[in-house]
């Protein structure tokens, strides 16, 4: 599979933003990409762009070779999986585990009369939540609503890969997560994407999950692509040295207030 | 007093209908669609004039409520595709429905004394016009509840549900918003002038008026059907509606004999939503107060 997304965005308010300056992305099969960079440098934007929920002013995104740039967000669902930084947006907080699962198998297809989730399918969530390990599969009936913000997360990473992806989106999924759950969520994306062999493009705020996480990591900065280390290369990579070459490149400071924290 | 009571609970499982229809829309696409005090007296007025024009009581009323489906779909098509705020949507096809309903009419009411209506067959077994309202308005609500039970089950009603709930998370899993708002506003709008249709016929006519306030009415049954009936699961969560629309009847009926001037009833209704409305932020208030008190104790 090879994924070219290129393309100029400026949201269209009165003070013009360019948030995406010429970008190119040419992913493999099986890549997972760390994708990592200062406050406003573009991640979100880009993530969306390919997801569709932004149009792009110039430049295409295709998708294991077909063209997607003109169709609607809810067309490229069809093989796109998505997890939000905010546990909210995800799930459906009024519905019941079940019914949210019932509502992500059957992404790309066609939704009919038939009845919303059957019998076969329950065994099947309740296996997956089990395979969770987060007590989940006794609760199918629960509203998505009680769970807390983790248990979210872990939610709506199995809802977007229920349906094997062709490319999974995720938007610092742990970031409005507490440290402990967030490593518990990784652990969990780590063994979602290894099992499925998912290609994945994963933001995150975190240099050192960056680095840890995939085979290869990406760096923005005010809407470009400043870095693109892979395989040997970022294996070796530190934190220090990852700074040291964004001061290098950009000639400023790193700025993100929660990478700094971190 | 029984008489009263009877014309109450008839009254009121005739806006149960309209009560199931406003509920789709506020409390399951989260929306509060305006369309429907348009659409009500769009099918008062286009049972009555199909009536009046010779055409079997059903098929009247069958015509009233694709009448209303076509108002929810235009109400749909405003928001989704023009993208007008909801609310504002609402408000245009209501206002255009004004003039429509008019049209249909040719002029402001029309009585249907001594016509057919779908009561007509019932009275005719020797039944009082009262029960007979009250039989086919069990039968229009049950066949309802049934249907709405097993529709919103399904994997499209599912989609509708979670519209609602979180679109953005719809629009992730593959499903266009737009089409499940605008079958959402559609079937609330068709069932809200099928109540219209089946109201005029019981009252014996159809005015141009009559749908002013009725949001309010919709809006006050939906709440005092949760407050009062609990909302369990689906299938018992459409049921307290129907139970909320035949108490708030029975209430207004209570109050009317108590002597209540008829004109301030929508002043009552008005305030009777305002404080069930904001029965959360008053808990908010009284429950801490409870507790102290009970601390004292
Ligand atoms: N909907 C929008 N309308 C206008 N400007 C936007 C919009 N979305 C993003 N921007 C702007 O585009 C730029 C890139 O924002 P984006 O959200 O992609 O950054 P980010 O890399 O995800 O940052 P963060 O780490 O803070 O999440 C910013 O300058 C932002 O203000
Ligand atoms: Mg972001």
């Amino acid at each position: 599979m090879v994924k070219d997304v290129c393309k100029t965005f400026h949201p269209n308010t009165v003070n013009e933003q360019i948030a995406l300056y010429n970008v190119n992305v040419r992913m493999r099969e099986g890549d997972f990409i760390t994708l990592i960079g200062g406050n406003g440098a573009g991640k979100s934007t880009l993530l969306n762009c390919v997801a569709g929920v932004y149009g792009v002013d110039r430049g295409t995104i295709l998708i294991d070779n077909s063209d997607v740039t003109r169709l609607p967000e809810h067309k490229r669902a069809a093989v796109l999986g998505r997890v939000f930084q905010d546990p909210m947006m995800g799930t459906a907080a009024n519905m019941g585990i079940e019914e949210n699962l019932a509502l992500a198998y059957r992404r790309g297809l066609r939704r009919g009369l038939k009845w919303g989730i059957t019998r076969r399918e329950r065994e099947l969530y309740r296996e997956q939540l089990k395979w969770l390990g987060l007590g989940l599969e006794d609760r199918l009936n629960d509203k998505v609503g009680l769970l807390s913000g983790g248990q979210r997360q872990a939610l709506t990473l199995l809802m977007a890969t229920l349906k094997k992806p062709k490319l999974l989106l995720l938007d610092e999924h742990t970031a409005a997560l507490d440290p402990k759950t967030a490593q518990k969520v990784l652990e969990i994306t780590e063994r979602l994407v290894k099992e499925n062999n998912l290609t994945t493009l994963m933001v995150t705020h975190n240099m050192r999950d960056a680095i840890k996480h995939g085979n290869r990591l990406i760096m923005m900065h005010e809407g470009r692509i400043i870095l693109d280390i892979e395989g040997e290369e970022k294996k070796k990579l530190t934190v220090e040295g990852l700074l040291r070459r964004f001061g290098r490149i950009s000639g400023e400071e790193f700025a993100n207030d929660r990478a700094l924290l971190s | 007093m029984l008489d009263i009571l009877m014309g109450a609970i008839s009254l009121g499982l005739l806006w149960a209908v309209m009560t199931i229809g406003v509920f789709i829309t506020y409390r399951i696409l989260n929306i509060a669609d305006l369309t429907v005090e348009g659409s009500i007296a769009m099918g008062a007025a286009i049972a009555a004039q199909g009536i009046t024009m010779g055409m079997s009581p059903h098929a009247a009323t069958l015509l009233a409520l694709i009448g209303g489906m076509t108002a929810g779909l235009v109400t749909g098509l405003l928001h989704t595709q023009l993208k007008i705020p909801a609310l504002l949507s609402g408000i245009l096809t209501m206002i255009a429905l004004w003039s429509i309903n008019l049209r249909i009419m040719g002029k402001a009411n029309i009585s249907l004394l001594r016509m057919n209506t779908v009561y007509t067959q019932l009275e005719t077994l020797g039944l009082d016009k009262v029960y007979a309202v009250i039989i086919i308005g069990l039968i229009v609500v049950f066949a309802l509840i049934t249907c709405l039970y097993w529709f919103f089950g399904t994997e499209i009603g599912s989609a509708i549900r979670a519209t609602g709930s979180n679109p953005h998370m719809v629009r992730a899993q593959g499903i266009n918003t737009n089409t499940t708002i605008i079958l959402g506003l559609i079937i609330s709008n068709g069932l809200v002038a099928l109540s219209g249709a089946l109201i005029a016929q019981s009252q014996s006519y159809s005015d141009v008026q009559m749908g002013t306030g009725s949001i309010v009415i919709g809006l006050a049954s939906v709440i005092i059907g949760e407050v009062l009936f609990g909302k369990k699961n689906f299938y018992g969560r459409l049921i307290s509606l129907a139970l909320g629309a035949v108490t708030y009847r029975i209430i207004i009926a209570l109050v009317l004999k108590m002597g209540m001037p008829a004109n301030d009833l929508k002043l009552f209704t008005a305030i009777t939503v305002a404080v069930a409305l904001s029965l959360p932020v008053f808990k908010q208030y009284l429950l801490p107060l409870r507790k102290s008190y009970k601390g004292v104790e």
